[in-house]
């Protein structure tokens, strides 16, 4: 098992999809090896990622979405691919405007995309087209909003008081109040 | 005809529901629902300092709280660019380790249960109050143990502890002993479990199936060998493999694993003992991210000054993004933070083995006997904590 150079990784895309605007991400503490590509050709490159004998991410970790807010474009939509045959790491991003943040399903390349794909919409309301049933996976059905953005407030109940539940029973002031119980110790 | 199996079902391990479409006795498609135990733990890890987040991961996979205290840990570790004190790394091995043998009690004891068998469930769960007792040892707490922090652990070990956890690997390979009597070549147990449920190598692939259901498979992938975390690449075991990837495989490879964790803990028990033995470096002395110790915060202006800033607010990572992957019991458990340079992560993400392998389970049982599918709910090993988070 020869390690796979990072380098390597995006060598080979760039040589395999030269009109793309394939990005590297940059940044002191960006810990993994991490790619901008376009959302209109993720299929196509991680189709050849997952092909390719001497890339092989034949296994897809995880899909994670981030919410940027306020940043233009809002979105990203992380990939986490590992490659078992060559003992690599890489992630995919693909960026995402606020109106109808939508990108292709990965469902036809990774199985496992299904239900990544699925809790990312439940969370931010990301549309995979050509997911075969994206529906929502932890909330309820009839779950309104999208929990995971930003502008989504933690929420909590509210506890209920007179003053801000109207029709609230209020105990009648004439009832007695009602006394401690009186108790007798005896000694043993 | 469609039953619904679930969410109350005490085969299920939680809360988990399971729509079958059945033809006659035989699966024709199955849907797991989930989410019945969903408490938004990616949402709420957002409002919370690095190190107010670990008592969550002690909720997810309930059954191994320290494997997920370690992933946040070295996940947050390797956002800040630190390193943990080798000595902690092998405390955390030793913990890590007991705690893949308590996970495994506690799998073989309901799987074994489920299909049947009372007795293995009794003996697995006396292993398992030993491990939960050397957590309390060591921690105060036995199942939120919280102990693994960011830099290194929580406080050092007591008295007696090593000792302690040497017994109780000197007598574990006599127990998986005594399990393997009453299940390895017991007729009714193969017959339940063998060319059950099966997954080849190459559909566990695509299924993002990672641990011991992608090795029940035939494939070796283990992160401590693949990518050593803790030192793991100084320790001398072997990474047990299936072949046919059906649910004895995966028994097989669950029990090899018992044995193999506890040569590791013997292991690390003896490191520890070269590197100071219960006295010594537990953590970090990188005030500017980890707790100074208590007695130099008694006695020292600056400590004082460190410790009131991190305990307030929290240390500051910088801008960037990490993600860390560490061997649970139950497969890849990673964590992903995304850092704006605040105390509180941008994002958190929890990348857990359960929620991933649950999806397999269609494929498993399509085609298959209604009886099978505890059989597969049973060997893949999910505990609904963590599919849910």
């Amino acid at each position: 098992m020869s390690a796979l150079a990072p380098e390597r990784i995006e060598e080979r895309l760039r040589v395999r999809f030269p009109d793309a605007s394939i990005r590297r991400q940059t940044g002191d503490a960006v810990r993994d090896f991490t790619l901008y590509v376009p959302a209109e050709r993720l299929v196509e490159i991680a189709t050849f990622l997952r092909d390719d004998p001497e890339l092989d991410f034949a296994l897809l970790s995880w899909i994670a979405g981030v919410d940027y807010l306020p940043r233009d474009p809002r979105f990203e939509v992380v990939y986490g691919l590992l490659s078992l045959g060559r003992n690599a790491r890489v992630h995919l991003k693909v960026t995402l405007e606020e109106q109808n943040p939508r990108v292709p399903s990965v469902t036809g390349v990774w199985p496992t995309a299904d239900w990544h794909e699925r809790e990312t919409y439940d969370f931010y309301g990301i549309e995979f087209t050509g997911h075969p049933g994206l529906t929502r996976i932890l909330l309820p059905e009839d779950w309104v909003g999208w929990p995971l953005r930003k502008d989504s407030p933690l929420g909590y109940e509210e506890v209920a008081f007179t003053h801000n539940t109207p029709g609230r029973l209020v105990p009648d002031p004439k009832l007695k109040k009602l006394a401690p119980k009186k108790v007798r110790y005896r000694a043993h | 005809m469609t039953l619904n199996m679930g969410p109350q079902h005490p085969s299920t391990h939680g809360v988990l529901r399971v729509v079958l479409e059945l033809d006659g006795e035989t699966v024709v498609e199955a849907r797991p629902i989930i989410g019945y135990l969903h408490t938004g733990m990616e949402k709420q890890a957002e409002y919370k300092t690095y190190t107010q987040s670990i008592p969550q991961t002690d909720r997810m996979d309930y059954l191994a709280p320290m494997s997920n205290n370690l992933a946040l840990c070295l996940a947050a570790e390797k956002l800040l660019g630190i390193e943990a004190p080798a000595r902690a790394q092998a405390i955390r091995v030793l913990l890590t380790e007991l705690t893949r043998i308590s996970a495994h009690c506690v799998w073989l004891g309901t799987h074994a249960l489920d299909i049947g068998a009372m007795t293995v469930f009794f003996y697995c769960f006396r292993e398992r109050e030993k491990v939960l007792s050397i957590y309390e040892h060591v921690c105060g707490a036995r199942m939120t143990a919280s102990y693994i922090r960011v830099g290194g652990l929580a406080m050092d070990l007591p008295a007696g502890f090593l000792d302690r956890c040497q017994k109780f690997v000197d007598e574990m390979p006599k127990h998986v002993d005594e399990y393997e009597k009453l299940l390895t070549k017991n007729p009714i147990w193969l017959a339940r479990t063998q060319g059950v449920a099966p997954l080849p190598a190459k559909e566990a692939i695509a299924l993002g199936a990672t641990g011991p259901v992608l090795r029940g498979s035939g494939v070796e992938w283990d992160l401590r060998k693949a990518q050593p975390y803790c030192d793991y690449d100084e320790y001398d075991f072997v990474v047990p493999v299936g072949k046919n990837g059906d649910a004895y495989d995966r028994y097989q490879v669950r029990v090899q694993e018992l044995r193999q964790s506890t040569r590791i803990a013997g292991q690390a028990i003896r490191r520890i003992r070269d590197l100071g033995g219960e006295k010594g470096e537990y953590r970090l002395r990188d005030y500017k991210y980890v707790l100074p110790p208590k007695e130099e915060v008694k006695t020292s202006m600056e400590a004082l000054i460190h410790h009131f800033k991190i305990v307030a607010h929290g240390f500051f990572p910088p801008v960037g993004e990490a993600y860390q992957a560490v061997e649970a019991p139950k497969g890849e458990l990673g964590f992903y933070f995304v850092s704006d340079g605040t105390p509180r992560p941008w994002r958190m993400k929890v990348r857990s083995p359960s929620f991933v392998h649950l999806q397999a389970l269609p494929a498993m049982i399509r085609g298959r006997l209604v009886a099978d599918v505890i059989t597969a709910i049973g060997s893949i090993d999910i505990v609904l904590g963590e599919v849910d988070r």
